[in-house]
């Protein structure tokens, strides 16, 4: 069955599918890899974020990027607030571990009952015109309904990456991860650089739930299949490393790509946690980590 | 005269007082004679992945109900429905249905939505010996052989092969015949049974394999297997699939273009109207599974009258608008019990049991009588091919045309569109 056609569009098809899981990782890679902060509920505001853009397709006709786009703002309030809750009830006393984990499954849970209540449970699905389009280069076949997400993903982590390396939040975000004791000698106040970090990881949310549902249906459960994912990508890249994150992302989507084309599909998961534990092996950091 | 005045109007309150008793009284006592109500207890999926299913199958129990009390109730005793949200998890159910037995002291007792969690019901419907009436298990009761089991959807005495046989018997007739299949599904439960009886047809129609995959239910996209199934060049394939992969699976058909003759067959979701009216036109030519669908050859005493009911409703609950897969069954596995129960006098469960078992019953969905292992006697399981789907209004899906039926014979409206291809220009 292999041949030089299948093996070209397996690889373009785990790149593009690799820039959406960098689009839907990149929040808890800056939330768990950079602010140490286990948020198990960020699938959940990325469903919340394709809720979003399907009552604005629904009801105004907003493309779903532009909605993606234009409510980044309220989902970084709705972190600010998050993470104000977090910060009052179990950081400040030293009880983040467990109990702040307690804490994102009850606001997983919370997110998830308001949207069962709003929209009810069925799946829901989005109208663009580029949904079901698609163009070939070559013998290489590219549907728009992955390019697009693919290509907002590579955008998001490009400015996330630059916000980092170049403004001054970004790198005190990168300060607080590694000594807060230190930044705060320096006069900046870590809670308020930790509550923006976070606040940025939700704010990505919204764009990554507008990219889901271009993808395919969603459900206000469906975010649960997605923790291991992120989780392993955000690992697999080394913690905190924006550009590693995406690197993992699309190896992630390579190997699940071709592994459904050549070996069948069902071994696509333990191809691609067995890549996880090899590299956990050999650069315990992960890929981009120090 | 002030205390004459006071006689006279203490003498009124006293005999207004008794006058109210009376009334009372007698307004009471034809409802305290009117008996406790028969409970029927169940788990439903009220939340979690067949939330959308379970709300719909609990909504047309209701509507049941409601009508058997409009008419007196059940051997003049009003029906009470008890209910939890099971969660669509099977851990939940053993604690819901003991509750339901020992503390709610339910009449008798019916299943939730779905083989996952009709499963774990047995082991206590058996060591009661209880009536158990099954909504949309897939062969939960192959192995265990319980003589009180009833299920309600209509997948004949072999589930595993009922299912699928209409998209092989409709393959078999088309000139020149297919010769070669491919078989996928999600790493699951239905599509692991669907799949089993999808093989077994093969084999016996003569179609070669040539491919046979299972693909994990977290898969985000689906454009690689597609492209896997289109390297092997089948000429039938059949998909066994829930709602989302369902959507997924054919949107990467129409991206990739599958050139194949038939395509569909076992692919959930395609029932409803969420997805019909998402999918729209890139449905037609699809080849799928349907238990009712509104053509004028499936017309069944009542469910015209049921679904004008339900459709009125379904919108304001949040349920499937159009309501054509779960709440008929869902109405009729009820109406089952309550004839049964009607017909012996009698809320004994093995009288009910044996009642059900002998005899045919007529309900909203036609008639239904059971095989020795509680599965419908003759598989009913419609397969229908998409035609003439044109955007996204759901009223469309609601009239006869969108969803022809091509097998069984009996229930035959129109003819297949041949290849998958010409149907979808």
């Amino acid at each position: 069955m292999f041949s030089l056609d299948l093996l070209l569009n397996a690889i373009v098809a785990g790149i593009l599918i690799g820039g959406f899981y960098a689009a839907v990782s990149l929040g808890i890679s800056v939330s768990f890899g950079l602010l140490d902060i286990v948020n198990i509920a960020h699938p959940a505001f990325v469903i919340l974020g394709s809720y979003t853009a399907y009552a604005m397709n629904r009801f105004f006709g907003f493309d779903p990027l532009l909605t993606g786009l234009l409510f980044t703002p309220v989902f970084y309030a709705l972190g600010v607030v998050v993470y104000r809750l977090y910060y009052l009830g179990f950081e400040r006393k030293g009880e983040e571990s467990l109990r702040g984990l307690v804490f994102f499954f009850g606001v997983l849970f919370i997110v998830e009952v308001a949207l069962l209540l709003a929209y009810g449970v069925d799946y829901r699905m989005i109208e663009a015109r580029y949904v079901g389009q698609s163009f070939h280069i070559g013998v290489v076949g590219i549907a728009f309904r992955l390019l697009l997400p693919c290509l907002v993903g590579l955008m998001v982590t490009v400015a996330l990456h630059l916000f980092l390396s170049k403004t001054f939040y970004g790198r005190a975000i990168k300060a607080v991860s590694q000594d807060s004791q230190a930044l705060r000698l320096m006069g900046v106040d870590p809670v308020k650089i930790k509550r923006i970090a976070f606040a940025l990881s939700i704010a990505t949310a919204s764009l990554a739930g507008a990219l889901l549902i271009l993808i395919g249906p969603v459900e206000p459960s469906i975010g649960r299949e997605y923790i291991g994912r992120v989780f392993a990508i955000v690992v697999l890249g080394g913690m905190g490393s924006i550009s590693g994150t995406l690197a993992a992302s699309v190896i992630l989507g390579v190997v699940e790509s071709l592994t459904a084309t050549f070996s069948g599909p069902s071994w696509a998961p333990a191809v691609s946690f067995g890549i996880l534990l090899v590299v956990l092996a050999v650069r315990p950091a992960g890929l981009f980590g120090r | 005269m002030a205390w004459h005045g006071q006689t006279g109007t203490r003498r009124r309150w006293i005999v207004g007082v008794l006058i109210g008793v009376m009334a009372l009284g007698t307004a009471w006592a034809p409802a305290a004679q009117a008996a406790e109500p028969i409970k029927i207890g169940f788990g439903m999926a009220l939340t979690g992945a067949l939330a959308g299913n379970g709300k719909a199958a609990l909504m047309a129990m209701q509507m049941w109900a409601e009508d058997v009390n409009k008419k007196g109730g059940l051997l003049g005793r009003p029906v009470e429905l008890v209910y939890y949200d099971d969660q669509t998890k099977p851990a939940a159910v053993p604690g819901i249905y003991t509750k339901l037995l020992d503390v709610d002291k339910v009449n008798f007792i019916v299943s939730g939505y779905g083989t996952n969690v009709i499963a774990p019901l047995f082991p206590i419907a058996m060591e009661r010996n209880l009536v158990l009436m099954g909504l949309f298990g897939m062969a939960n009761n192959e192995k265990l052989k319980y003589k009180n089991y009833f299920q309600i959807m209509p997948s004949g005495p072999n589930p595993a092969l009922g299912w699928s046989q209409g998209f092989f018997e409709v393959a078999a007739k088309q000139q020149p015949k297919p010769q070669t299949i491919a078989l996928v599904g999600a790493d699951a439960e239905y599509p692991h049974n669907a799949l089993v009886g999808a093989r077994e047809h093969a084999k016996n129609f003569g179609f070669k394999v040539v491919y046979d995959g299972k693909y994990p239910p977290s898969t985000v996209d689906y454009t690689p297997i597609i492209r896997a199934i289109k390297a092997t060049n089948p000429d039938l394939v059949y998909v066994a699939s829930y709602p989302p992969d369902t959507a997924g699976i054919i949107q990467a058909a129409q991206e990739v273009g599958l050139p194949v003759k038939m395509f569909g067959g076992g692919m959930v979701g395609l029932q409803f109207a969420a997805l019909q009216t998402k999918l729209g036109s890139k449905l037609n030519g699809v080849v799928n599974y349907e238990f009712y669908v509104p053509e004028p050859t499936v017309n069944f005493p009542g469910i015209n009258e049921f679904l004008a009911r339900y459709q009125a409703q379904a919108e304001k609950a949040g349920v499937d608008p159009l309501g054509h897969y779960i709440p008929p069954f869902s109405y009729a596995y009820v109406q089952i019990l309550g004839q049964a129960v009607e017909a012996t006098k009698s809320l004994d469960q093995k009288k009910v049991a044996e009642y059900i078992q002998a005899n045919e019953f007529n309900t909203i969905v036609g008639k239904v009588k059971f095989a020795p292992n509680g599965e419908w006697a003759k598989s009913r399981v419609l397969m229908v091919q998409f035609q003439n789907v044109q955007g996204s209004d759901v009223a469309q899906f609601k009239k006869a045309g969108t969803r022809v039926v091509l097998y069984p014979e009996d229930w035959k409206s129109g003819t297949l569109i041949y290849p998958y291809s010409k149907a979808q220009k």
